[in-house]
């Protein structure tokens, strides 16, 4: 179909491999004006996707980090202080009431627009992206969700702010906190699983073109094979990137061959010292020779 | 296939979801319409796609959708949408829509005694009263053998719960008022004063919540008293979000969805499921490594105190729970662990985990009893 083969191909021209789920899933979401709530383990690429997005639309990417504790005053908007001190002193020796002089101070010149009041007063749809929203708090998630579904923000001092132009909304989510069912029926969904062993190896040729084929497939090989390890922390498509790079600064071209070259450069991907004693050189050795 | 048609099949499919504990209101049909109109009907995937995101909104739903499409869309398989109906994570989604059937409390009020059969087999008269009641909080737990009683305490383990909970979210809150400057307020204040902020504005600060991690030994040395114990943790897990459960045996198992289940009888009927099948003594490093591993990176942080309920008995080696301990340590900002023997006259924490453990503890306390439970809350508090 047209539509998420176009997408597709547009995401592939700016080197991000995309999956057709997923494509169909941003295409709904210019159809529906829903947001896309991705979910998945950490380092599965959830939040590139807002990026690629963003490139691929031609759009700004606005981003809202979300954390326990995260409120309206960091999310939302707020009041330029330091300004509105100045104003006040300026205005003082002029001979006008005190109301005039609120009503001054309290204008759109002197607010600060924090992410979500930026994206929905954009003149082009930005993409929005709300990440790690399972970090903050209940009622952060309430209110956002008011915001999504009303695309509007009230501030007291100034009225209601309307949005220009719907945001393409991309929320993230790595599961440390259930989801409220409305927040959660509100958006499209796509679970974002680590990369098979094929999509991988197109996303190094994608992105390290440089890296030769035979090489990316061990790198590839070998980096699955970890994710099948008991470790604390499994290395995630960022980290293959990063153990790619490293290998081709180190100059290995086999790593059978250049066991050495791997142990030194193994710190790319497993970012825990348990995790590291956990592979020593033998155990390296072994998932290497799986790597054949 | 023509638009009627296929319209029909599409409000048919989302039914059958629905059927599965999909929560799916009119909106979502009507998008479901917008779907099948927007992806090109030649290529069945492409609809498969587009509903999947739509009408999937949890990982669970996401991957049981494919199954339910193929049924639906493929159209084979009756028996197969039967079983689907019956499916462990569709009942699971179901208790959202607060089904329970009546009856249900009588029911699992007589599970809750069920489940101590054994401890009630004496069925001595029934002692009634107020002064009865009063005497219950300083009677040792594995002594209390009335069905009746049984049940009173239970309740009292889980409204005392509950009114821990509330009282240390409150105390947070009173104590740190006022110690953060509030511009926009005062800002607004000095306007009148040509800016001069002659009357101060404060915030009363976040109320820092605390989190609970609680882990339950309910191996068969705890056995007098880990009905108590899971009532008690039922009650603090209920209301609050940011605490989650564990019990642990032989291993570690993550018991926080099966105790917010709102049918009391259903909560008990997965416990029991949970624990099902467990024997040999108590693994307390095994599980305390196993929280750590699995865990602990999601569901503790800097705020976090972590409730370890157990006898101390281990069967695993004293150094394993030392080294576990030293890493929960690290990440948590306590841990306190209630031990029912330290209440009893001639108990000594001298055996090897208990002693091994007790370096890396903040709080070591009895739990033996309805008081010393409730003596909990002003050191929590404190902690």
């Amino acid at each position: 179909m047209t539509d998420i083969d176009n997408l597709r191909t547009r995401f592939a021209a700016i080197g991000y491999v995309v999956d057709p789920e997923l494509a169909a899933a941003v295409m709904l979401m210019q159809k529906l004006g829903r947001p896309l709530l991705l979910e998945g383990e950490a380092g599965v690429g959830k939040t590139e996707v807002a990026k690629a997005m963003a490139a691929v639309l031609g759009a700004e990417l606005i981003r809202l980090q979300c954390y326990e504790g995260l409120d309206a005053s960091s999310a939302v908007y707020e009041w330029n202080y330091q300004r509105q001190l100045l104003a006040i002193k300026i205005w003082e020796s002029e001979n006008t009431s005190a109301a005039a002089k609120e009503q001054h101070i309290f204008q759109r010149e002197f607010l600060l627009e924090r992410p979500l009041l930026r994206a929905i007063t954009q003149e082009k749809p930005p993409v929005l992206l709300i990440d790690e929203i399972d970090r903050a708090d209940d009622p952060f998630e309430a209110y956002l969700l008011e915001v999504l579904s009303d695309f509007q923000v009230s501030i007291p001092e100034l009225g209601t702010v309307k949005a220009r132009s719907i945001p393409y909304v991309v929320l993230t989510s790595n599961g440390t906190r259930e989801l409220s069912d409305a927040l959660r029926r509100r958006c499209l969904y796509h679970y974002v699983d680590y990369p098979s062993e094929d999509k991988e190896l197109r996303i190094i040729a994608a992105r390290l073109p440089e890296m030769a084929p035979a090489l990316a497939g061990q790198v590839v090989h070998f980096v699955q094979a970890l994710r099948g390890e008991d470790l604390r922390k499994k290395p995630g498509i960022a980290e293959t990137l990063d153990w790619a790079r490293a290998l081709i600064g180190l100059g290995a071209s086999d790593l059978r061959e250049d066991v050495e070259a791997v142990q030194q450069s193994l710190l790319c991907l497993l970012k825990t010292h348990e995790d590291r004693a956990a592979l020593p050189r033998e155990r390296v050795e072994r998932l290497l020779g799986k790597a054949g | 296939m023509s638009g009627q048609r296929i319209e029909r099949r599409i409000v048919g499919f989302v039914h059958l979801l629905r059927h599965n504990g999909f929560a799916l209101g009119v909106e979502e049909t009507l998008d479901a319409l917008r779907v099948a109109r927007a992806v090109d009907l030649e290529r069945p995937e492409a609809l498969r796609w587009g509903l999947r995101a739509l009408l999937a909104s949890t990982e669970d739903e996401w991957r049981r959708f494919d199954e339910l499409f193929d049924l639906h869309w493929r159209g084979r398989g009756v028996k197969q949408a039967v079983r689907s109906r019956g499916s462990g994570a569709g009942a699971f989604r179901g208790r959202k829509l607060g089904d329970a059937p009546p009856g249900a409390p009588a029911l699992a009020d007589r599970v809750t005694r069920g489940d101590d059969g054994d401890a009630s087999v004496g069925g001595e008269g029934k002692r009634q009263g107020a002064s009865r009641a009063e005497a219950l909080g300083s009677t040792d737990l594995r002594h209390i053998n009335d069905p009746e009683e049984l049940a009173q305490v239970a309740r009292l383990a889980e409204r005392l719960a509950r009114r821990m909970q509330h009282r240390l979210s409150r105390r947070e809150r009173v104590t740190r008022q006022g110690r953060r400057l509030d511009l926009r307020k005062t800002i607004h204040q000095s306007v009148r004063y040509g800016g001069t902020p002659m009357q101060i504005a404060f915030r009363a600060r976040r109320r820092e919540q605390l989190r609970l991690v609680l882990l339950v030994d309910v191996s068969g040395s705890m056995s007098l008293y880990s009905t108590f114990f899971m009532r008690f943790v039922r009650g603090l897990v209920d209301r609050f979000r940011a605490a989650e459960a564990f019990v642990f045996h032989t291993r570690l198992v993550p018991v926080s969805p099966a105790l917010r289940e709102r049918d009391l009888a259903r909560a008990l009927d997965r416990m029991s499921l949970i624990a099902a099948g467990w024997s040999g003594g108590t693994r307390i490093g095994e599980s305390l490594a196993a929280f750590n591993r699995h865990y602990a990176a999601d569901v503790l942080n800097s705020r976090s105190i972590v409730i370890i309920m157990s006898d101390g008995y281990d069967t695993g080696e004293p150094a394993a729970l030392a080294a576990e301990l030293r890493q929960l340590r690290r990440r948590a900002r306590r841990i306190v662990w209630l031990n029912p023997l330290l209440g009893w006259e001639s108990y000594e924490p001298t055996a090897g985990g208990m002693a091994a453990a007790l370096p890396y503890i903040d709080l070591f306390a009895p739990a033996h009893n309805l008081d010393s439970l409730a003596a909990l809350e002003p050191e929590l508090a404190r902690l």
